[in-house]
């Protein structure tokens, strides 16, 4: 076990290539999707914050429940639009790292809004009134407040970042698993621990910890020093 | 400022009620130019919702708040509100003063100029790059008095601005709602304070329990009003005043 250990910390600082490929790509992906889900998903949760209009519980309880959205279905579904058969066959999206971006786009698209429209929602009472009188409504006044709640909303983008760098089941799905190509820190650990590599998936599994705590804490200082100067 | 005026505004026989409770009830009033209305009554009277209908943050559930001017953009655009308690977006002092300039369609390259020039009508000057959440109350009420100036409203709506205020600071503020009266704007203030009421007014509006008891100049209210209810509410509240 420790031998375990030792090998897989030996071959993360000997800048394994195989292994920092996987690491590179990993990140690629999922930053690209929070990049993505949350350009859409916060003016999203925004809009129905700060949005009056009929049917918006239901819309509210169908994101909530969005958020628990299986990665593996969320890869199925992808697969079948992208694969050869499927409406955007055309574009041979499927088995690529783009595939991947999408697939965690889609799984972490609900997660973003719906935090950000719950968090946005006790900010809008007390800017309601506020930015009506100055005039600001509907698209205006919804990117407004994610502007200015946006040391709260850096939580809520984490939280989307540890779902995505966390999943295999989409990832899998849609990007195959394909070495050099598509394989990801995830999809790595899976195979190499069934395959019997330990050392490279314990290696893996350091580094996304490793990365997962260091994105998290430098997120936590950023919005602490912010908050502290901007009140 | 485009030719015609968005005043008078004329309230008929409105009611706001909340729950079948009405809280305004069967309000009819003119408020014109000139002359700085002080809305007076006890606290639950209903001054600040009456407010609030006034200025278009509530719709009424019967009767008619109408402006002399039919284009909604540009009543909302003439008319400016300050509360009880201001509320700042996280940005400097300048930037939530360009903020409104922005909203009012202000063109870009006047809008520094003009954030600068209110921010040093109300003595902020040299805050103007501070964030504006970090600010003392009093100054940031003076801010919420700068955003409103800035924007050199025909009327300004202010609910209670020096009620959680020190008395430096609501002198301050006293200060520049008189500076915005000289500057010709159309003063509606809500207050509870009758020392306020007469500093400020010209006129007073004394609502109780929702409804208008009383409307008549600021001398002759305190000296002879001609309601027992508002003797009753000058008597009670002057020790305090």
């Amino acid at each position: 076990m420790l031998a375990v250990i030792e090998e897989g910390l030996r071959r993360v600082f000997a800048l394994d290539f195989e292994l920092w490929n996987i690491v590179f790509l990993s990140l690629e992906v999922s930053l690209s999707a929070v990049l993505i889900a949350s350009l859409l998903g916060l003016p999203l949760g925004a809009m129905i914050a700060v949005g009056r209009f009929p049917g918006r519980q239901a819309v509210i309880v169908v994101l909530n429940a969005l958020m628990g959205l299986p990665p593996v279905v969320v890869g199925l579904l992808v697969y079948l639009l992208l694969s050869r058969a499927g409406p955007l066959g055309p574009l041979g999206l499927l088995f690529t790292p783009t595939a991947m971006v999408i697939a965690q786009t889609v799984l972490i698209l609900p997660i973003i809004a719906a935090l950000s429209r719950q968090a946005l929602e006790d900010a809008w009472r007390e800017y309601r009134e506020q930015l009506r009188s100055l005039g600001a409504e509907g698209l205006r006044a919804a990117l407004t407040l994610v502007w200015d709640a946006r040391f709260a909303l850096v939580t809520t983008v984490l939280a989307g970042l540890g779902r995505a760098s966390a999943e295999v089941g989409a990832v899998m799905i849609v990007g195959g698993n394909i070495d050099g190509v598509t394989r990801v820190m995830t999809t790595a650990i899976a195979l190499e621990t069934s395959k019997g590599d330990l050392p490279l998936a314990l290696g893996l599994g350091f580094v996304l910890l490793t990365i997962v705590l260091a994105l998290n804490t430098a997120a936590q200082l950023v919005k602490e020093a912010a908050m502290r100067r901007y009140g | 400022m485009s030719a015609g005026a968005i005043l008078p505004l004329r309230l008929e026989d409105v009611v706001y009620a909340a729950r079948g409770d009405p809280i305004i009830n069967s309000v009819s009033l003119e408020i014109g130019a000139g002359p700085s209305t002080i809305i007076l009554g006890a606290n639950g009277a209903g001054k600040s919702v009456l407010m609030r209908l006034m200025h278009g943050l509530l719709a009424p559930t019967a009767g008619r708040v109408a402006w002399n001017e039919s284009d909604p953009r540009s009543v909302r655009r003439r008319q400016a509100m300050v509360f009880q308690r201001p509320v700042m977006l996280r940005r400097s002092a300048l930037a939530n003063v360009v903020y409104a300039l922005a909203l009012a369609r202000v063109p870009a390259a006047e809008r520094h100029r003009q954030a600068l020039e209110a921010l040093g009508e109300v003595g902020l000057r040299h805050l103007a790059h501070r964030p504006a959440r970090v600010l003392s109350g009093g100054e940031q009420q003076r801010l919420a008095l700068a955003r409103a100036w800035a924007l050199h409203p025909e009327v300004l709506f202010l609910d209670e601005p020096t009620a959680s205020l020190d008395p430096g600071a609501t002198r301050e503020v006293e200060t520049i709602i008189k500076a915005f009266d000289a500057a010709g704007t159309k003063i509606v203030m809500a207050t509870h304070n009758l020392g306020q009421a007469r500093r400020l007014g010209d006129e007073v509006i004394y609502l109780q329990a929702g409804r208008m008891i009383e409307r008549s100049p600021v001398e002759r209210f305190f000296l002879q009003p001609a309601t027992p209810e508002a003797a009753a509410f000058i008597k009670g509240e002057l020790p305090w005043a």
